[in-house]
């Protein structure tokens, strides 16, 4: 009974998904010459970052992004307030072998490093903070994985986490000081396609991506020390 | 066109899970794939044929010839968003099966009117 009910609103819901989807057509050119197109237009003279879904991100809608960071932060925060009296209690059943311990040991700070790479040319190429903090983090669950007593001080994890969303703030505040608006580019914008280039945006990206792969890692925490 | 079916079906296969199942993890599990089936769909949306990616890595690239970028940096929101929402889920999760000592929602009473 329950499955029938199930697949008759799947059945509604696809129904209107369709009939909705019927008249948006596939790979024809749908873009708002206001917004998209002039994005693409006059994204790298403006921002002076080449990649433009990052000239958006950071840019265009930094505001956006400033919200969505702290959308995560709550999220963290709440993580650890709902795991918050079960710390400490970490006991893997089998310890990992010996393969895993060493290649852990070899590609964790592989990792850690193309992660740092993806934030820092988040202006340059596909990824950005956001990106470059989950490979951090996954960097970290590796090390969780491989090793019983592996553990992160949270001193140095909420320290870089306030520090890095701190930045993010100042950075906007500065653009009102300096510029004409929260989050203005204040700083010259330097030659496109160059590391140095596009003013703050590579700031602000590296300090997303320190605050999410803080973040993150401090998640993965949470979530490892309640294994049992 | 195939990936407008692929994405259709990530979220009725996701709906579907949070639909019928018992477990509270496929639960969890069900709006993750739903969520990736939204993604993927909004990111069909702004695909235009025969396009690029919006990065100009070279100087030859034509704003002409690069797909929309408003959605993919929607989509990069959505992504944050779906991670931070599946990690309090999960946290939650946790928690009821302290609670509970189980997983399966027809036996925690709470959730019954």
């Amino acid at each position: 009974m329950k499955k029938v009910l199930a697949l008759a609103s799947l059945a509604v819901i696809g129904f209107v998904l369709v009939s909705t989807l019927r008249l948006v057509p596939f790979g024809v050119n749908k873009m708002n010459p206001q917004v998209a197109e002039r994005y693409l237009r006059e994204g790298v003279a403006r921002t002076g970052s080449v990649n433009i879904v990052t000239a958006i991100v950071v840019n265009y809608r930094g505001f956006d992004t400033l919200g969505e960071v702290t959308v995560l932060f709550l999220a963290a925060t709440g993580l650890g307030a709902v795991l918050f009296d079960k710390r400490g209690k970490r006991t893997q059943r089998t310890p990992a072998s010996l393969i895993v311990k060493s290649a852990a040991l070899i590609l964790f700070p592989l990792i850690v490093l193309l992660g740092a790479y993806v934030f820092v040319h988040g202006h340059l190429t596909p990824g950005g903070g956001f990106q470059g903090g989950v490979i951090i983090a996954t960097g970290f669950l590796l090390m969780y994985m491989a090793f019983r007593s592996y553990d992160v001080s949270h001193t140095w994890l909420m320290a870089i986490e306030s520090l890095a969303g701190t930045t993010f703030v100042v950075l906007g505040l500065l653009g009102l000081v300096y510029g004409r608006s929260f989050l203005y580019n204040f700083l010259p914008l330097g030659t496109a396609n160059a590391v140095f280039s596009a003013g703050v945006i590579p700031l602000i990206y590296v300090a997303i991506g320190l605050k999410v792969g803080s973040e993150l890692t401090g998640i993965l925490d949470h979530l490892m020390e309640t294994i049992r | 066109m195939v990936y407008y079916v692929a994405a259709l079906s990530l979220i009725l296969i996701g709906t579907y899970a949070v639909l019928t199942k018992k477990n509270i993890v496929k639960i969890v599990l069900g709006l993750s794939i739903a969520e990736t089936g939204v993604n993927l769909l909004l990111i069909t949306i702004g695909y235009v044929k025969g396009r690029t990616a919006p990065i100009f890595s070279d100087p030859s690239f034509r704003p002409e010839k690069m797909v929309d970028p408003v959605p993919q940096a929607l989509v990069l929101t959505a992504i944050v968003i779906g991670l931070a929402v599946t990690a309090l889920a999960l946290a939650i999760v946790i928690r009821l099966y302290d609670h509970h000592k189980t997983l399966n929602i027809e036996k925690i009473r709470q959730l019954k009117w």
